[in-house]
């Protein structure tokens, strides 16, 4: 008689235990993008900041005292190559500790995808339209310039060639050339970070790594007594800041 | 019999409670904020407390307070006394005057749009942290109103008129400091400045002379006044990023602004970008009001930063004392800032006493 009460436990246990997967393989799942932040490996948050404590490549020390960026158009691309192209955007601030979190909902499908990925700022038709959230938040570039958004606002101070503080502003945009009027634009410098493949399943957080230090690595090695502030309107310097970002992001660990 | 016990009692409590409410199936009546064109076009809703919608029997109920001697100590000066329609609910000192005859450390901030301060901290410091907090802290200031708000309350609910008033606003005649300061703050999200000639020009009323157009030039150009990260621009027509910064006025403190709320540091000498709208009727200008006019603010930022260890990194030059406008571009540059300024608003007689 014990037996079967043992048996009939047992039975129970694992039946409920396939409820319950049954439950979740039905539910949809939660999709969410986890911004981190590190120099050379080494922990960055806001608390960090204000400190003249990082060095460069080129060996400045320099101090965060602004950090806030734009990523948009989100893609899931499946196995099959069909592609998940979420028409979103979020601007991270780490200077405040906000949307470093963002919640895709349940928009992702669970399964194996071949790759993810974002741009980082916009691209030239989603910089074209107005965003009550970004102007409320005077992330704007003005007209001269283009117009749209930066791409990335990441102020701070450095010590310059004589050990005295001084201030930059790298400031990402879209690269313009003849501000005014009629500004030109001599190439795109929004660009695509992809972070490769991921499986969902169940509620799934991508952990995404910006090394902040990379901004200033490679390929250019940058010189802040050279290029320090009013870079928005020099061109040369959005496409070295352009080229030096392709290799700022990479995917860290996905939890589930 | 006993359930019919029971039930009288339920009945008993019902009807007590509903006869603690002074008016019942009286709701004072919604009044929504008049978004102006420009401001709905380019950005987010204003905030309005989930526990204090605006309604007209509010507005009116602060309006009221907000012009009323009543709520100072001896009963010689009202809100209105600092924050004057007159000069965009500010006034003309470098700081103000209270009760006693003493001035304050702080020039008085001119009161508009202020629901659409976003992150909700009020004052030069950020110490507000909504604008009903905000309205019971001038009371009791002893270099302000100087006054207890036990005394005013209780002032307030002998008065012949304002028990119905609070009646007609908040469904209840007894009256606290925290529904006066409600209705104080309903009152000032009314105060809304949306009519300048730039705001006409922005939506294709007018147009700019040349030299303000120079002006928004020099005030959007990175390489000249680059005063657009922290001032707003066109797309952001509050003209302010409601955010703290150092701007350069001192090499050390004497007035640790944001530091003085945080204990950070880092924040010591931070306060506030004002709005740059109305700046025709603000001076004078800064947190302590020491430029009497918009030419020596202009030339503050042009040649006179001082140093400090947390001047925000968007000063430029500092070491040549900012950034080096030529005489014409100031003049430009002051020309654009005066378009910012809102007569109508300084006459809307929804906003006089």
């Amino acid at each position: 008689m014990k037996k079967i009460f043992a048996l009939l436990f047992i039975s129970l246990c694992f039946a409920s235990c396939s409820d319950d997967d049954n439950n979740n393989s039905l539910s949809p799942s939660s999709t969410t993008l986890s911004f981190s932040h590190n120099w050379n490996g080494t922990p960055v948050t806001n608390a960090d900041f204000n400190t003249i404590q990082f060095t460069n490549e080129n060996g400045e020390m320099l101090s965060i005292e602004r950090l806030r960026y734009l990523i948009s158009d989100i893609t899931f691309t499946s196995t099959s190559n069909e592609v998940l192209d979420l028409d979103n955007y979020n601007l991270i601030d780490l200077t405040n500790g906000t949307n470093l979190d963002f919640n895709l909902g349940t928009q992702i499908p669970p399964g194996n995808y071949s790759n993810v990925s974002f741009t980082f700022g916009f691209d030239n038709e989603d910089n074209s339209q107005n965003y009550l959230d970004l102007n409320s938040a005077s992330f704007n570039v003005p007209d001269m310039l283009g117009g749209g958004y930066h791409y990335m606002q990441f102020d701070g101070k450095y010590l310059d060639s004589n050990n005295a503080e001084a201030n930059f502003n790298y400031h990402a945009i879209r690269a313009v050339d003849n501000p005014g009027m009629n500004p030109t634009f001599p190439q795109d410098t929004f660009f695509t970070v992809n972070l490769g493949a991921v499986t969902i399943s169940g509620d799934t957080t991508l952990n995404i790594e910006m090394n902040i230090a990379e901004w200033f690595t490679n390929p250019n090695t940058w010189d802040l007594n050279q290029l320090n502030t009013v870079l928005m309107p020099n061109s040369a310097a959005q496409i070295q800041i352009y080229q030096n970002g392709q290799s700022v992001f990479t995917l860290g660990s996905v939890s589930q | 019999m006993k359930k019919l016990i029971y039930i009288l009692c339920l009945c008993f409590l019902f009807s007590s409670c509903s006869s603690n409410n002074d008016n019942e199936g009286y709701t004072p009546v919604a009044l929504d904020l008049e978004i102006p064109e420009i401001f709905s076009n380019n950005i987010i809703p204003p905030i309005i407390p989930n526990d204090n919608g605006q309604t007209v029997e509010g507005v009116a109920l602060g309006k009221r307070l907000f012009f009323d001697n009543t709520l100072s100590g001896d009963q010689s000066i009202s809100c209105a006394s600092c924050h004057s329609p007159q000069n965009a609910f500010t006034d003309n000192t470098p700081t103000s005057v209270g009760i006693d005859g003493i001035f304050g450390t702080r020039n008085s901030m001119p009161l508009f749009n202020l629901a659409w301060n976003y992150n909700e901290r009020f004052a030069w410091d950020g110490k507000e942290l909504s604008l009903e907090r905000q309205a019971l802290e001038p009371v009791e200031n002893p270099v302000e109103m100087h006054s207890d708000w036990s005394d005013v309350v209780s002032r307030l609910q002998n008065h012949p008129e304002y028990p119905e008033l609070f009646r007609l606003a908040f469904n209840t005649s007894t009256i606290t400091k925290e529904l006066a300061a409600k209705a104080l703050a309903q009152f000032e999200r009314t105060l809304i400045s949306a009519n300048s000639k730039f705001d006409r020009y922005s939506l294709g009323q007018t147009t700019l002379t040349p030299q303000e157009l120079n002006g928004l030039d020099v005030f959007l150009r990175e390489d000249k006044g680059d005063c657009f990260h922290c001032h707003g621009n066109p797309n952001n027509p509050l003209w302010t990023d409601n955010d703290f910064h150092n701007n350069g006025l001192d090499t050390a403190f004497t007035d640790l602004g944001l530091g003085a709320v945080t204990g950070d540091p880092n924040d010591n000498g931070k306060f506030r970008s004002p709005s740059l709208r109305n700046l025709a009727y603000t001076a004078p200008f800064m947190h302590d009001g020491r430029f009497a006019t918009l030419d020596e603010v202009i030339d503050h930022y042009s040649e006179g930063l001082q140093n400090s260890s947390t001047i925000d990194p968007l000063m430029k030059n500092i070491a040549q004392g900012g950034v080096q406008l030529s005489a014409q571009d100031k003049a430009d540059l002051k020309a654009f800032l005066l378009t910012l300024s809102d007569p109508s608003f300084l006459t809307n007689p929804d906003f006089q006493n």
